[in-house]
């Protein structure tokens, strides 16, 4: 055989043996080959998990699921659109043809091959108007995508919000994915992670344009979604739907809680708004009205809020001088009104009938025993020391402490100290003399109505509390661990009795200010609080619990710029207990009266009371 | 007389059966690239593997007549042949159908004809003409004369242009070395693609020079290149005897000022001479920068394809990359593609190892004629199938340039085809006669 032959024999094996080695490196040695192709013929769609429900504390639904529709679009099998076609496309979509054509050209220029929103949020009637007729339109499809549905309507602020994440959301999460929604606000941003679920995987093959053209087969990476889990919250539906109705027409919060597990039975902040407004297609109007308005209906106040607490501040200064020893129940006081006005025609009360007669001087008198009952070299030290030493006390209330809430946002309102005083006066500058308002509820004192509350549910307790809750449940789990922690105000539980007496005379007495928080048949223990708001009206506040042995439910009303303690907040508190612990109320005169008030002007009436004219007021029926 | 059909029962089996396998095989793989993987497949003269089918009968048709035709006839004929394709190539270039900015197609009717292929043919039988008259390409003479026979189509395929198909003439020189050029023209060949490489890699970016600023990487590649040069020139020179010194020295350094030269044209030529795209194919071969982000989109989805074959591949009409239009051209010259998504390595090898087995077997038969115009025929034919191999399927590799021509058998095209298949049938008709004729 030639040399030559054999050369040309050699080459063509030598490059047929090169060109299968090649094969060999970029089929089996560098497996990144394969994983391109995968990536490049296959789209991952993630299958959207149900989002939990939420029950109320018997299991019934509050917020569930419905469909909403998004019209999406597909640029590349968008037709030639003359004008009259674009407006006939207009019309069907609801938009105007000009946003119609913007929502178009912003989809070309996302991509020609890839799905781009025109229009979110259609509701099931239009979709199914607008579904009826799309094959007229190419190029146009829906997504359909689950959103929340608020069955009642209730308890918006606690719930929160459920939106399309933001893009800090994006950033932060990997599990969010661009148009995805995510909790915005109150429970439904606390129990995300639980609520959200996890989503499921399917791969489908794509063409080069993006096309479906098969599902995968054996990948391994597909998985169905799993749904969130469910919420059981506390909330009594009905108690909660009623406290509402209660509330409308009126400015302010209301807080009930079961005394002996610190469950939130309900709660509302008024003005508030339709949750399912704030879900689909109208959610950026009613969103941005809510936001213009005045009266901050998105603002939860029951949380939020910091009030001036008034009167029902008048038992707590009272326990802790039982439990400091400064004063016994029999201990009187003159009631001077010469430092701190006073209403009434009492002289020299014991505690009991102080309490009922929110007579000023002797909680002022009281306040300064503690406070000065402090070691120090001059009064102003002693002022410092007594005052921290009586916030440590009023803090193991629960007040100047968010009670452990984990809604964002929740308020510690302002249990002013020392520090706080040394701050506004400087040091050594003030002494009892300077700070004195704060004994009787009002100067820098500020409470939310969670925590007034809390004070019923602790004054029922005779002496602790268990840290006020939402959920009962989360899934089939249980109560998440650091929910209802039991605390101690640590003042002995005899010293309640005199002041549980007391509250109870307050709504019994024929001459009581809470004279109108009375029901037949159950023991209702309650303190009014007329807070001064000037110039506009006082808040109406009042805080009670009922029955008086073994309570079932406690309240707190905070109605703003409404008038006296007695006058609407009493009432309402009473209608919310005699809902609760007898499923209706036999006053419908009271429930009318309260159901047909609109208290939402501010500002007083020509005759203004400027006291808590109690004999006056509260001697008069309640209804004709 | 029974001479015909003794002759006959003298054509090689195995190069038919090789054939008919590679051409079987392009034609299964063909309906998968012409159909893709839904639905079923579709039958007529309006698809893609339908007009193939028909371009393969008529074809294995006039193979099978031309089997009929005593072997001097092409002897004879050869120049008419080559005159002929000639004239073709010269008309095409008047009357033909401008596709891809190419003048290569005669249009008649549904059909397209490439002349181009048939040149091939035409320049082999020429060949082998001449160098059978010749007895051997010893002479400057015969070699240069040899070089334009083969040069003359080549030139107006170029003008066409054409690039690939000229390329594919280059398979001649493994006739021409066959019958007497010099082995040095292998390895000059060698050479030239080191000196090309070099050049193209070092003249990719700019460098900082001291005095001269920013410029060009290829001077310091020159600069190196005459101080390694002489260095090794001075070396040799020490290291050969003196009788042959000055003849030896001599010749060494005019090989170090030509491969110069050379890189100082391919340099230019780079630069000023090819297109801006056709710069980018070659930088992309290379690994370079490119500006053009979607430069290398063809190659790259070439070799992700071929890489999701696996093993034994994703099965007949059941490539995603291929079947669902990720790979450009995938019916013409990305076709190995195709075959090697859906038959993996297992399947791609196969082929190979059928085709080299092929072109072995032409070269084998070349080495057993006693008549030189046989020979030089059959490596001509051999010749032009291995570039075609080295060519389309080094590119779809990434080994090669992107050059556009066809892989014999597989690509869609009825021209590439019936003119292998005519040159397939000739060469069989010379060989079955190899044992009753003396020339």
């Amino acid at each position: 055989m030639d040399v030559r032959f054999r050369t040309v024999v050699l080459l063509v094996i030598f490059f047929t043996g090169a060109f299968i080695l090649r094969l060999f490196s970029l089929q089996i040695w560098q497996p990144e080959w394969k994983e391109k192709a995968t990536t490049l013929t296959s789209d991952r769609h993630s299958i959207p998990p149900s989002r939990g429900l939420l029950l109320d504390r018997h299991g019934e639904l509050l917020v569930g699921s419905r469909a909403a529709h998004d019209l999406m679009v597909l640029p590349r099998e968008l037709p030639e659109m003359d004008s009259a076609f674009v407006a006939k496309t207009a019309a069907w979509t609801g938009m105007t043809i000009g946003e119609l054509e913007e929502a178009l050209s912003k989809a070309k220029r996302y991509s020609r091959y890839k799905k781009s929103n025109v229009r979110r949020g259609i509701d099931v009637v239009e979709h199914a108007r607008m579904a009826a007729s799309v094959h007229q339109f190419p190029g146009f499809s829906f997504r359909t995508r689950p959103v929340r549905d608020h069955i009642h309507g209730i308890a918006g602020h606690l719930i929160g919000e459920y939106a399309e994440a933001s893009r800090d959301d994006l950033n932060s999460d990997p599990f969010y994915r661009m148009g995805d929604r995510i909790g915005r606000s109150g429970l439904e941003r606390v129990y995300e992670l639980e609520l959200r679920g996890v989503k499921g995987r399917e791969s489908v093959v794509v063409d080069a344009r993006n096309r479906v053209r098969d599902t995968a087969t054996g990948e391994g990476n597909d998985k169905p979604a799993e749904s969130g889990q469910d919420l059981t919250l506390t909330l009594d539906r009905d108690l909660q739907a009623f406290a509402e109705r209660l509330m409308q027409q009126k400015k302010g919060s209301v807080v009930a809680i079961e005394p002996k597990s610190g469950e939130v039975l309900a709660m509302v902040s008024a003005p508030g708004f339709d949750p399912d407004l704030l879900v689909g297609s109208q959610r950026g109007k009613t969103y941005n009205a809510l936001m213009a308005d005045p009266d901050k209906p998105l603002f939860n106040r029951a949380v939020k809020a910091t009030y001036r607490p008034g009167s029902i501040w008048k038992m707590v200064q009272g326990l802790v001088a039982l439990d400091e020893g400064e004063i016994r129940p029999n201990t009187r006081f003159v009631c001077d009104r010469s430092i701190i006005g006073c209403h009434g025609p009492h002289t020299q009360d014991n505690l009991s009938n102080a309490v009922i007669h929110s007579c000023n001087p002797y909680f002022y008198k009281v306040m300064q025993r503690v406070v000065n009952s402090a070691d120090g070299k001059d009064r102003f030290e002693r002022a410092a020391a007594g005052l921290d030493a009586w916030r440590n006390r009023v803090m193991a209330f629960g007040f100047g402490t968010n009670l452990g809430g984990r809604l964002p946002g929740t308020s510690k309102g302002n249990i002013p100290g020392s520090a706080y005083y040394d701050g506004v006066y400087g040091k050594g500058s003030w002494d009892f003399g300077t700070i004195y308002s704060i004994s009787i509820g009002e100067g820098e004192l500020l409470t939310t109505p969670l925590q007034m509350a809390n004070l019923a549910a602790t004054l029922a307790n005779r002496g602790w509390y268990r840290t006020p809750h939402f959920i009962r449940s989360v899934g089939n789990m249980g109560k998440p661990s650091g929910l209802g922690l039991r605390m101690d105000t640590e003042v002995d539980a005899v010293h309640f009795e005199p002041v549980i007496k007391a509250m109870r005379q307050v709504v019994e007495d024929p001459s009581g200010t809470g004279r109108r928080a009375r029901i037949d048949g159950i023991a209702v223990c309650g303190k009014t609080g007329t807070v001064q708001d000037e110039p506009r009206k006082d808040h109406s506040v009042f805080i009670a619990f009922a029955p008086e042995d073994n309570p079932q439910i406690a309240v707190s009303v905070y109605v703003e710029n409404a008038g006296f303690g007695g006058q609407w907040a009493a009432p309402i508190a009473a209608l919310l207990i005699e809902q609760y612990l007898t499923g209706s109320v036999a006053n419908v005169n009271r429930l009318n009266r309260i159901l047909e008030a609109d208290l939402t002007d501010p500002y007083p009436e020509p005759e203004p009371a400027t006291a808590e004219a109690v004999p006056v007021m509260d001697a008069q029926p309640e209804s004709p | 007389m029974t001479r015909n059909s003794d002759i006959l029962r003298n054509i090689d089996g195995l190069t038919i059966v090789l054939f008919l396998a590679l051409a079987g095989l392009g034609w299964f793989n063909l309906i998968s690239a012409a159909t893709g993987p839904d639905g079923p497949v579709e039958w007529g003269l309006g698809t893609l593997h339908g007009k193939q089918g028909l371009w393969l009968l008529v074809s294995l048709l006039v193979g099978f007549l031309i089997l009929q035709i005593e072997g001097t006839f092409f002897i004879r004929t050869a120049w008419l042949n080559y005159g002929a394709q000639l004239l073709l190539c010269s008309l095409v270039l008047v009357i033909g159908k401008k596709v891809g900015g190419a003048r290569s197609w005669f249009g008649v009717g549904g059909f397209g004809i490439q002349p181009s292929e048939f040149a091939k043919m035409g320049a082999a039988l020429a060949l082998a003409w001449y160098c059978s008259k010749e007895g051997g390409l010893k002479a400057f003479g015969q070699r240069l004369r040899a070089a334009v026979i083969v040069g003359i189509p080549a030139g107006l395929i170029l003008l066409q242009p054409d690039a690939g198909t000229v390329l594919v003439f280059l398979g001649f020189v493994f006739a021409m070395y066959r019958e007497g050029l010099s082995g040095a023209v292998l390895i000059v060949g060698f050479a030239a693609v080191v000196m090309a490489v070099l050049t193209i890699l070092s003249g990719a970016g700019d460098l900082t020079y001291p005095v001269v600023g920013e410029a060009n990487g290829i001077y310091r590649f020159w600069l190196l290149f005459l101080a390694i040069g002489a260095g090794g020139i001075l070396l040799l020179r020490n290291a050969t005897l003196p009788r042959y010194r000055a003849r030896i020295t001599t010749r060494a350094i005019a090989s170090a000022l030509a491969a110069l030269v050379f890189s100082i044209a391919m340099h230019l030529a780079l630069e000023e001479v090819l297109r801006p795209h056709q710069r980018e194919r070659i930088q992309v071969l290379f690994g370079l920068e490119v500006d053009n982000p979607d430069a290398d989109y063809n190659i790259r989805h070439a070799k992700t394809a071929i890489g999701s074959g696996g093993w034994t591949g994703m099965g007949w009409r059941n490539g995603h990359m291929t079947g669902y239009g990720f790979v450009p051209e995938q019916e013409t010259d990305f076709i190995f593609c195709t075959w090697s998504e859906e038959w993996g390595l297992v399947g791609s090898t196969i082929f190979l190892i059928l085709f080299a087995g092929f072109i072995l077997r032409i070269l084998f038969l070349a080495e057993r004629q006693r008549s030189a115009f046989t020979r030089v025929y059959a490596y001509g034919v051999g010749g032009i199938l291995f570039m075609h191999m080295l060519i389309n399927v080094g590119m779809v590799l990434g080994l090669a340039p992107v050059i556009g021509i066809p892989l014999p058998f597989m690509s869609y095209g009825g021209s590439s085809f019936m003119a292998f298949a005519l040159m397939i049938a000739i060469l069989l008709r010379l060989d079955a006669e190899r044992f009753s004729v003396l020339r």
